[in-house]
């Protein structure tokens, strides 16, 4: 196995007339990794993806995925990926396995059928019509239409748009199966917990930059980001009452009282010593660290 | 022509066809326009027109609405469907996902068309039977090969002016009206719904440049082959090759595997 990374992206930029979809980006994905490709809606995410798949051309910048530039993608190229569309409807007229014995026939090594469907969980439908599906089931037989190939890696755009909570969870576990057969990932999505749950390494895009990227626990600096300690004071006692050390941290004081802190343990032990000598309880009390999705929104957050 | 596909380019279009193939048959819609409705096309006509006698020389009308019905249904095999179930697959982005796989664009061009065209054969047979059957229309051995060369000529035609015409339909929705709109009027001027002896002159020359009638009058030659020869008219069939090297030259430029309403 090559070192080299499956997809490399040096300076890419895409114009449409006055504005950069994206402005210059640098992205690395390594072999056998499922990477996360966040950003909001026109972010620039999809027309990345786009050009990484071989469907658009780019304005500058090198791009390489599984070591050929898409822009010149062939058969023998494709053979080696595989993609889930952000919109594709299912094959009219044909069933499940009917799906994945016309796809099958495109490739030169295809995976076996039954062991594709069984993958996606899909053995109760294998002979109902495809245009019959849910539309979770549906975005499984996608999954599986993607993997029939035996692809070394995936693109995954948007794969859970719209579903419930249920057939997203479903959702994930498939491509948490891709991890195990060992396939590089390629995801994009705009839900956190979805990033957070599947991705070994994030990125997010915002304007058509890259604003942030690393592991779901260090993203843009998480992992050194302050907590917060929240809790509301009884009747007749104020923020100003508080210790010194902690009237210090006070961020906010509308009815409950909020302090940030780097080292919430220290400071959740003052207060309780402080509380508990008041003959006080603080029933409220909340510590919290930031989410993924407060990083995700300060990052990607509209300049006022 | 290789094909990363573990089969040859042959069994390959062949493999797409046979889906493509299924596809339609399991397709209502499909099926009643293109196997049901020619052939009630023809009863009715007979009905209304049976017993008079048409045309400069004395050709019953059963006569001379067979091989024109079978071009319709020609049409429908070939044109109608297909611009309607590429430009669906086109929006619902069923092509682009086939693109995002290594087969060929030849491929799936080639197994559409020849679906098309086993269909076209299917039609033509079926309603040269039923002329045969019940209205006693003479069906000469020899006229068979002519029949069948100008049925795939013109059913390949078609598949491509198809191809053609979806570049310019922006949604499925647009797609049966749009191409009903081209082929009614063609129809009436053809000599396909009303013997077009009894057109003004002027419309007749206007037919003369579309496709549909010289479909239509390729049938009708080959049905008397003891006029011309082996019974296929070479400026009937130049016409259509010519209409499709024009839908090849249009499609080759506009057409696209995306979908054209796709959001950024």
């Amino acid at each position: 196995m090559s070192v080299e990374p499956v997809v490399s992206v040096r300076g890419l930029r895409k114009r449409y007339g006055q504005v950069d979809a994206v402005a210059g980006i640098d992205l690395e994905v390594e072999r056998g990794e499922i990477f996360a490709f966040l950003g909001p809606n026109g972010a620039g995410k999809t027309t990345t993806v786009e050009i990484l798949e071989g469907f658009r051309t780019r304005t500058a910048g090198e791009v390489s995925v599984l070591g050929v530039d898409p822009a010149e993608a062939d058969g023998a190229w494709r053979d080696r990926v595989g993609a889930v569309l952000q919109e594709s409807n299912a094959e009219p007229g044909l069933t499940v396995r009917e799906s994945l014995q016309l796809y099958s026939g495109y490739y030169r090594e295809p995976r076996d059928i039954d062991e594709t469907i069984a993958l996606v969980g899909l053995q109760e439908k294998a002979e109902t019509l495809a245009p019959q599906l849910s539309g979770g089931q549906r975005r499984r037989l996608d999954v599986a239409l993607a993997l029939i190939g035996d692809p070394e890696l995936i693109f995954l755009d948007e794969p859970t748009t719209g579903f419930d909570p249920a057939a997203r969870r479903t959702a994930w576990h498939v491509i948490e199966g891709l991890r195990a057969l060992g396939k590089t990932v390629f995801l994009t999505t705009h839900y956190m917990d979805e990033a957070e749950e599947l991705a070994d390494r994030i990125a997010v895009i915002a304007g058509g930059r890259i604003v942030a990227e690393g592991t779901p626990g260090t993203l843009g600096g998480r992992n050194s980001m302050a907590s917060t300690i929240r809790f509301t004071l009884p009747e007749g006692t104020g923020a100003d009452d508080l210790p010194a050390e902690l009237r210090a941290l006070v961020a906010s004081e509308d009815g409950r009282v909020t302090l940030t802190t780097q080292t919430p343990l220290v400071h959740v032990g003052a207060l309780a010593e402080w509380a508990l000598g008041r003959g006080i309880d603080l029933p409220d009390l909340d510590v919290r660290r930031p989410t993924l999705e407060d990083v995700y929104l300060e990052l990607t957050e509209e300049p006022a | 022509m290789t094909t990363p596909a573990a089969r040859g380019p042959v069994a390959l279009v062949l493999h797409q066809g046979s889906f493509d193939l299924r596809a339609f048959l399991r397709n209502r819609q499909a099926r009643f326009f293109t196997l049901a409705l020619p052939l009630l096309f023809l009863v009715i006509f007979n009905s209304v027109f049976g017993g008079h006698v048409v045309g400069p020389g004395p050709i019953k009308a059963s006569a001379y609405y067979v091989p024109g019905i079978a071009a319709l249904g020609v049409i429908a095999a070939s044109f109608v469907n297909l611009v309607i179930s590429i430009t669906a697959q086109r929006e619902g982005g069923i092509l682009k996902r086939r693109r995002a796989t290594p087969v060929p664009a030849w491929v799936l061009v080639g197994g559409r068309t020849i679906t098309a065209v086993g269909i076209s054969l299917v039609v033509v047979a079926g309603l040269l039977a039923f002329g045969r059957f019940v209205y006693g229309v003479k069906l000469p051995t020899s006229a068979v090969p002519g029949i069948a060369f100008t049925a795939v000529v013109g059913s390949v035609t078609f598949c491509v002016l198809g191809y053609a015409v979806s570049t310019f339909i922006q949604d499925e929705d647009a797609a049966q009206p749009v191409v009903q709109a081209i082929m009614l009027p063609l129809y009436f001027i053809s000599g396909i719904f009303i013997p077009n002896i009894t057109l003004p002159p002027w419309l007749r020359h206007v037919a003369s440049v579309f496709p549909v009638q010289h479909l239509a009058a390729g049938f009708r030659h080959s049905y008397l082959p003891g006029a011309h020869g082996i019974g296929i008219v070479w400026s009937d069939i130049g016409v259509l090759a010519i209409w499709a090297l024009i839908g090849l030259t249009v499609a080759i430029l506009r057409f696209s595997w995306l979908p054209k309403t796709a959001s950024g």
